[in-house]
């Protein structure tokens, strides 16, 4: 918990106005019907005119003040949840941002998203509640009984058994009830499931005439979640007209022996009035406190959530003792020294074993493999994606951890298999390859991915807005689009992989010739299912589950690798009838 | 023939900012009359459970107002004068109508549960229902965002406001109208404070809900952007890395997180100070209310018992008040919710099935294409005269770029989509004469995005025919080529698949949709970049598997790769929507057009 004590910083002073205010804002409420009762009992009693009016514009004034209390105290609160939501946020994401890939793999995109946004959500309404409640409610509480007993401390009795009864109803119906709202969201989970995937795969269900099929499915999920809920609200509802029943019970009680009393002339009626006007306070800041310790209780899941992310310790950092600021790399050699990697520490097996590996500046080179053969993996080794479990990866002759990260990457430019654009310009995502190219530069990379022309042909241009507002690409246009960024830096080393398989083979051939003339020294490597998209390589790579099975140009592949002239043969039937 | 395809099935209109139970949100129903006509008429289905409840919220506030009322005579007529026995009298009498009320709030509450939670399962019900009839060009319309949020906040809406906002609203009015009474009643001169409170405190509330309204809107479009960019930036997370892009988006982010923060203070602090502002003046009413007492009771001869019974009521009369302003927000969300989930129902279906609609009792899978022309959109042609002949056996394969077509023939033949003008015929048949489950339970088609159901990989593989054995399950899968791994999984063909196969490769993913398509044994096989992302050797395997099961039966084929189209009967080359191509692989090699730049631009 104290985790959260930092994003509270800026709001110290509201933390404690806040509550004085609250503290303000009570007092001058809870002395109202004492004050009523003054009226009735002395000023009625005596007719005194001018001890009402004096009473009464007392009350005017304590509720005026009360209202400012009040006013301030939301004030504050609202500041103070609504800041701690924004800071928290804040560190999350700057959190998230220092994260590896092993930690966002770990944590999945999707739950993140959610956790940064719905979770944070819910702390703040959570704290909200609490900056109004949490002190509200108990010293409500806490002053009601106080002058209740002032007033007559014969009928506190009615109070010390009103206090447990609800307490210990509220306890049981909420002991009951609230887990079958862990049910109702299960159900209302499983109900939710059943539409996503009937959404997703409505031409599967239609090609199938599979509606009926379908809609008998979501039957049975949707009558189990009527009945849960049913069942589950059902109970929890049963607090109101407990505590209605408790409350009107007492006012009897009350009554009964508040009126004997008055009887006996121990009691005045206008005590009376404001006993039972106090004996209706105590409770409801009773179900209030419950409340907020219920929304407490459920805010717990969020937060755990939450602490999970901001405990997370990225793996992947710039080592204080080894690092050193001035190296950069100038020329693009790469080498792979008996490296050993497995994603899991306490897997069992390494994913890739002893690569051993050395590519020299401005090579080209094709790694090819089966689904699986670890070909991704193998490459996000280079930037330090990940890092290696046993062995070394140089670049320039030195090992990648011995870079920081800033320059290590900005030279290793990676165009990954699953890539991404950002809202914006198209312009403006072409940048993020090299924040201050000119618009030469941008034109000169877009030409050398073959994107310009498509480019040109929309409407605004390079000035085109991407995403749902804007211009729609398809997938060879968007790969077009990642390599251009890219090779924006004309980095040392250009790892592309499996980026163009959207691209047709034309297109192709035509990136690799401008690549051939405007990145002449730039080492890169290629990962592709065609043979026809790797034969330009210098050297060829075959990987096979995790190890290298054989290693040269097209023409010794062919002659000394069977697998190789499996792949090849599965793709290249008759060519003689040319 | 063109009306078949008029504007119906549109975008539906945006989706409103989603109203959040408790938060003063700001949408609106368009036409909230109509919207409360059609939920009247799911309520209605239970007409008399909903009399009863009524009739029980009548006895409940009845019997709180009525216990208040019960202190004036207690005091006036047993207390001062000491009139022990009636006291009892009167005591017996209240605590009855005390546990009178509570019982009747038991099943009050009770039964407006079920009311609501069987209303809004038939809401479900009908909504899911009616999804299923509508056609394709729906969903290529509409998100599945947009849907989903319909069935989860709009369902969620309208379930919170018949769970609780009815009733509270209700019993509400109901006080504040028995209130009212029974303090003109007691004291009419008295009832004037209230009478000069009430409007202040209906004035500050509808100055807080104005002014909140606009703040919150500004508060939604900030946490829209909030939540967008931290939508995009951590779905993106790798090419942040990859592109050293931390630093930028941090700085970024810290920008639309700060706006977001003042236009959230605002939005909060307005919405969070109505609730204690009206318990304020309603505490200044208290005040006033005593205090005129006091001197009316002195002056006018106002009874104690009429002053406290008068007190009391003042004390409950805030509630209501900002009771009524909630609900009043939570029912307009609930409304615009409901209009947004018949706007749903309000969809044209897929046109029903002629009267003398056919049904083949066995299809061979002879297809004709005859002049065929179809648009999505009446202004934009995608296919222009499109013919074909295909005899039952043949194997046909369609290749061209991106955007050619392709697909869209496919769609036609299941009649995902109905043409324009033409004709499609299967084995001389009109495909717009047959049943339409008769029509696509004569095909299979396998896609390239691969989505799995929630359940077990045979009950995902038997979902193309759902009566198949478990041994034409294995038949089918080994013909695909998915047996191999599927026994490999911890429990076979038993293993459970979640979150859409998560653990499950694309190519893997693949296999299990071939095999679904299999076990059904369709007439037809279409199959739409099925393999594009499993290894050439594999998939020479399953190529194997689909030739002998196709065997005298029909198939179509989309692939970018050719080696998978070379063997097929008629290769068709797509451009631009036309077939500019046609004939087997060595026909159009040595026509060198460009089905031979193709080939060789590919295996150059």
């Amino acid at each position: 918990m104290k985790e959260y004590f930092l994003f509270f910083n800026n709001y110290k002073k509201a933390l404690i106005l806040s509550p004085l205010l609250v503290i303000i804002d009570v007092i001058c409420e809870i002395v109202q019907p004492e004050l009523m009762s003054k009226i009735v009992d002395d000023g009625i009693g005596k007719k005194d005119m001018t001890y009402i009016l004096y009473t009464g514009g007392l009350m005017v004034f304590l509720s005026l003040i009360a209202i400012a209390g009040n006013v301030g105290n939301t004030y504050y609160a609202a500041h103070i949840s609504v800041g701690f939501a924004a800071e928290l946020r804040k560190g999350m994401f700057n959190k998230i941002q220092q994260f590896s890939f092993s930690n966002i793999d770990k944590l999945s995109s999707a739950s993140l998203v959610t956790r940064l946004t719905n979770d944070v959500n819910i702390l703040q309404e959570v704290i909200m509640m609490s900056l109004k409640l949490m002190i509200r409610a108990p010293l409500m509480l806490l002053f009601a009984v106080v002058i209740a007993v002032r007033i007559n401390a014969a009928l506190t009795f009615i109070i010390a058994v009103a206090i447990p009864l609800l307490s210990i109803i509220i306890y049981i119906i909420l002991r009951f009830g609230l887990p079958y709202f862990e049910k109702v969201q299960q159900k209302l989970d499983q109900v939710n499931v059943v539409i996503q995937e009937n959404l997703l795969n409505i031409r599967v269900v239609k090609s199938f005439v599979r509606e009926d099929f379908e809609k008998k499915k979501f039957a049975i999920s949707n009558e189990a979640l009527r009945a849960v809920s049913i069942k589950a609200s059902g109970i929890v509802i049963l607090i109101m007209p407990v505590m209605q029943l408790v409350m009107g019970l007492s006012i009897v009680a009350i009554i009964w022996f508040g009126g004997n009393k008055i009887m006996a002339g121990s009691f005045k009626v206008g005590q009376l009035m404001s006993f039972i006007t106090y004996m209706t306070q105590i409770l409801m800041s009773l179900m209030m406190l419950s409340m907020t310790i219920m929304m407490l209780a459920r805010a717990g899941a969020s937060s755990e959530r939450i602490l999970e992310v901001l405990n997370t310790e990225s793996d992947i950092t710039d080592t204080p003792e080894t690092i050193n600021d001035n190296l950069i790399i100038k020329k693009g050699k790469v080498q792979f020294e008996n490296v050993f990697f497995k994603y899991h520490s306490d897997s069992s097996e390494y994913v890739l074993r002893n690569i051993n590996l050395t590519v020299m500046p401005g090579e080209t080179i094709a790694i090819i493999g089966a689904t699986g053969a670890a070909k991704s993996t193998l490459v996000q080794l280079i930037p330090r994606l990940y890092d290696v479990s046993k062995g070394r990866v140089l670049v320039d002759d030195v090992d990648v951890r011995d870079y920081t990260l800033q320059n290590l990457r900005s030279q290793i430019r990676l165009v990954m298999q699953q890539n991404e654009l950002f809202s914006g310009t198209i312009k403006q995502n072409l940048k993020w390859g090299n924040p201050s190219a000119s618009d030469e530069d941008i034109i000169a990379a877009a030409k050398d991915s073959q994107a310009h022309d498509f480019i040109m042909s929309f409407p605004y241009q390079y000035n085109s807005v991407l995403g749902q507002m804007g211009v729609n690409i398809s997938g060879g246009q968007k790969q077009r689009l990642c390599i251009a960024r890219a090779i924006l830096n004309k980095p040392a080393i250009l790892i592309l992989d499996d980026s163009t398989s959207a691209v047709d083979t034309a297109t192709e051939k035509k990136i690799w010739e401008s690549f051939k003339a405007h990145l002449s020294g730039t080492t890169i490597f290629i990962i592709a299912q065609r043979i026809s998209s790797i034969q330009s390589a210098s050297r060829i790579i075959l990987l096979d589950d995790g190890a290298i099975i054989g290693i040269g140009t097209h023409n010794e592949l062919i002659k000394s690798s069977t697998v190789y002239q499996d792949i090849y043969n599965s793709q290249q039937i008759k060519i003689a009838v040319l | 023939m063109i009306s078949e395809t008029k504007n119906t099935n549109k975008k539906l209109s945006p989706v409103g900012l989603p109203g959040r139970h408790g938060s003063i949100s700001t949408e609106k129903p368009k036409n909230a009359k109509q919207v409360i006509v059609r939920l009247w008429d799911y309520l209605k289905q239970q007409k008399s459970l909903l009399i009863l409840v009524f009739v029980l919220l009548a006895i409940n506030t009845g019997s709180s107002l009525g216990a208040s009322y019960l202190l004036r005579p207690i005091i006036n007529n047993y207390i001062i004068p000491h009139n022990i026995p009636g006291l009892i009298h009167m005591i017996l009498l209240l605590a009855s109508i005390y546990i009178i009320g509570g019982i009747a709030s038991v099943f009050q509450n009770r039964l407006m549960i079920k009311v609501a939670q069987q209303t809004v399962a038939v809401i479900r019900t009908d909504l899911f229902s009616k999804l299923q009839t509508l056609p394709l060009k729906f969903f290529d319309n509409n998100s599945r965002g947009d849907l989903m949020s319909r069935f989860t906040n709009d369902v969620d809406n309208v379930s919170e406001a018949l769970n609780t906002s009815i009733l509270q609203l209700f019993t509400s009015a109901a006080t504040l109208l028995g209130v009212f009474i029974l303090m003109v009643y007691i004291s009419p001169m008295l009832t004037l404070v209230t009478l000069v409170i009430v409007p202040i405190m209906l004035w500050t509330a509808s100055t807080i809900i104005k002014k909140s309204k606009g703040y919150f809107t500004s508060q939604q479009v900030s946490l829209g952007a909030v939540n967008g960019y931290v939508e995009e930036m951590i779905t993106g997370q790798k090419v942040v890395k990859v592109f050293c892009y931390e630093a930028s988006a941090e700085a970024e982010f810290e920008t639309i997180n700060d706006d977001l923060r003042d236009k959230a203070t605002k939005a909060q602090l307005y919405s969070g100070i109505m609730m204690p502002v009206i318990q304020n003046l309603n505490t200044l009413n208290f005040a006033l209310t005593a205090t005129l007492g006091g001197l009316l009771a002195i002056f006018k001869g106002l009874d104690l018992g009429g002053l406290a019974a008068f007190l009391q009521y003042s004390k409950q009369f805030g509630r209501p008040v900002t009771e009524i302003s909630n609900q009043y927000n939570s029912m307009q969300s609930a409304l615009a919710g409901a209009e947004r989930i018949f706007q749903i129902m309000d969809q044209t279906p897929e046109r029903a099935d002629p009267v003398d609609a056919v049904a083949l009792v066995h299809v061979n899978g002879n297809v004709v294409f005859k002049d065929v022309t179809f648009a999505y959109d009446a202004d934009k042609v995608i296919l222009k005269n499109i013919s074909l002949n295909v005899k039952a056996g043949q194997k046909i394969a369609f290749v061209g770029t991106t955007g050619a077509g392709k697909t869209t023939i496919m769609n036609l033949l299941p009649r995902f989509y109905d043409i324009q003008s033409g004709l499609i015929t299967i084995d001389g048949t009109d495909i717009k004469q047959m049943q339409r489950s008769n029509l696509r339970h004569s095909m299979a088609i396998v896609l390239q995005d691969t989505h799995l159901f929630t359940g077990t990989v045979i009950e995902n593989i038997r979902y193309g025919r759902l009566e198949a054995t478990d041994e034409e399950v294995v038949t089918a899968s080994t013909l695909a080529g998915a047996h191999s791994f599927i026994k490999r999984m911890p429990k076979g063909y038993q293993t459970i698949l979640e979150n859409d196969g998560g653990n499950l490769s694309q190519g893997q993913r693949q296999l299990l949709n071939i095999s679904r398509a299999t076990v059904a044994k369709p007439s037809i096989l279409i199959l739409d970049e099925a393999t594009s992302s499993i290894d050439t050797r594999t998939e020479e395997i399953i190529q194997k598997g689909i030739d002998q099961l196709m065997q005298g039966r029909t198939s179509f084929v989309i692939a970018h790769r050719l080696s998978t189209v070379r063997n097929a009967d008629e290769i068709l080359v797509m451009e631009h929507g036309e077939i500019i191509e046609r004939g087997n692989h060595e026909t159009l090699l040595a026509l060198k057009g460009r089905y031979f730049e193709l080939y060789t631009g590919q295996f150059n």
